[in-house]
């Protein structure tokens, strides 16, 4: 079996229409999941025990168990109780979700790794909370927690093609249906995989460039 | 959900080939993890760039993708294998890429006046990593290794989509003979989350042997 351009160039509209789908899924998921995971995150410094207890395990829960089985509990059973989405919606909700339970880790850290003595500082300079948060806290934690975050983003960007198992048609069902109408599979496959590369190395670059950045700045 | 227990022999045969997917897997991406780990810090130019685009290239498109390639479009050049195997090959050497990076990063934290005492030991290379380098990334090591075990299992429902008969397979076939949707998923993700409790359990009680001994080594050398 050899390559064909003629098939390549055939298949590429298509595959163009699937990478708008994946993009936007990319986008509207990881707005989701870093939006959640700040909230996961500071629910977790949260003063009442029973609540860190619960979260832990739901979020324990969530991660242990695989996206694939999670995006078919969204999409199949949640129309029986009456609740219908979008197939669209169901992924990106159980992206976000999912990713949320791992950037809440990020923000906890960042926010852990600012020195208690900037709290007390803060404290002793009379700040409120908002004060506190907006002029002293955020501003040292949010530039570490940049390079990771992007790094879920990249993770989520390869974690969409799942969305096609629940019939979204992004780039990799697009593929997968011109592949079993035309009986080609060389091509569409490997375009996809090339797509993803294209993206996700010159991304990984920069989260990598960006590590180093932040790493000079802090000393 | 008794509709749901009366399919308990597949179910349990899903959740055997599921910890049969998970284990190869692991097996082959470990094996992986060291030879293209090590690689990366080889002397040799052409060695760490052969490791640099296995990392870029498994790393960067996404797993799905390398299945399918692996599964339907290798054959087209002659290339067959059966489900599982593409499924284990897939899964390993996607695994693999990520865990090289840990090898890497666990041998780089070793200190570099290990390096030199075993250099002025006149050890060679491989004694070197076997018994100076190595044994003191482990400890370093496997805490992160517990965390891509648990994306490796993950990764294996995945692998239902090319036809490998595991759990998330299995609750399909529930689903589709019974009707019902909420008992056969809950089900199965009961069994993932169980499954991959064990295994964190297993990793905590490996990392806290081997932090144990580092203690005592660095105790005994106060």
């Amino acid at each position: 079996m050899y390559w064909s351009w003629e098939v390549a160039f055939d298949v590429l509209p298509q595959l163009a229409k699937g990478v708008v789908v994946t993009i936007q899924a990319t986008i509207v998921a990881s707005i989701l999941a870093y939006v959640l995971g700040l909230g996961i995150a500071i629910l977790k410094m949260s003063k009442s025990k029973l609540l860190r207890i619960v979260l832990y395990w739901t979020t324990e829960f969530i991660r242990r168990t695989p996206i694939l089985v999670q995006l078919y509990v969204v999409f199949y059973v949640l129309p029986d109780y009456g609740i219908f989405f979008e197939a669209f919606t169901c992924g990106v909700l159980v992206l976000g979700i999912h990713f949320s339970t791992y950037t809440a880790e990020v923000f906890r850290a960042g926010i852990d790794n600012v020195p208690k003595g900037q709290w007390e500082a803060a404290k002793s300079l009379n700040y409120n909370q908002v004060q506190t948060w907006k002029n002293v806290i955020l501003p040292q934690a949010i530039p570490p927690m940049i390079p990771p975050l992007a790094n879920y983003l990249i993770t989520m960007f390869k974690e969409t093609p799942l969305l096609a198992a629940i019939t979204v048609v992004e780039l990799f069902r697009a593929a997968d249906q011109y592949s079993n109408s035309h009986y080609k599979y060389l091509e569409p496959m490997t375009l996809v995989g090339v797509f993803f590369l294209i993206v996700s190395i010159p991304s990984a670059i920069i989260a990598m460039k960006l590590e180093k950045r932040f790493k000079q700045r802090k000393i | 959900m008794k509709e749901v227990i009366a399919f308990y022999p597949i179910l349990i045969d899903g959740t055997i080939t599921t910890i049969i997917l998970t284990l190869l897997s692991a097996v082959l991406a470990l094996f992986i993890s060291f030879v293209v780990g090590l690689s990366r810090i080889s002397k040799f130019k052409i060695v760490r760039i052969l490791a640099i685009i296995y990392l870029e290239f498994f790393r960067g498109s996404s797993a799905l993708v390398q299945m399918f390639f692996i599964y339907f479009v290798l054959p087209m050049w002659g290339i067959y294998f059966d489900a599982l195997t593409a499924g284990v090959i897939a899964i390993g050497c996607n695994l693999g890429a990520y865990g090289s990076e840990v090898v890497r990063g666990g041998v780089l934290a070793v200190g570099k006046e290990q390096h030199e005492a075993s250099l002025a030991l006149n050890y060679s290379p491989y004694k070197r990593y076997r018994y100076v380098i190595i044994p003191q990334a482990i400890p370093v090591m496997i805490p992160t290794f517990g965390n891509l075990l648990i994306e490796l299992l993950k990764l294996t429902a995945v692998a239902s989509l090319i036809t490998i008969s595991d759990l998330t397979f299995m609750a399909h076939i529930i689903r589709v003979q019974t009707a019902l949707t909420l008992e056969p998923f809950l089900v199965i993700l009961v069994i993932y989350f169980i499954i991959a409790s064990i295994l964190v359990k297993i990793v905590d009680i490996i990392s806290n042997k081997f932090s144990k001994g580092r203690n005592i080594m660095m105790a005994g050398e106060n």
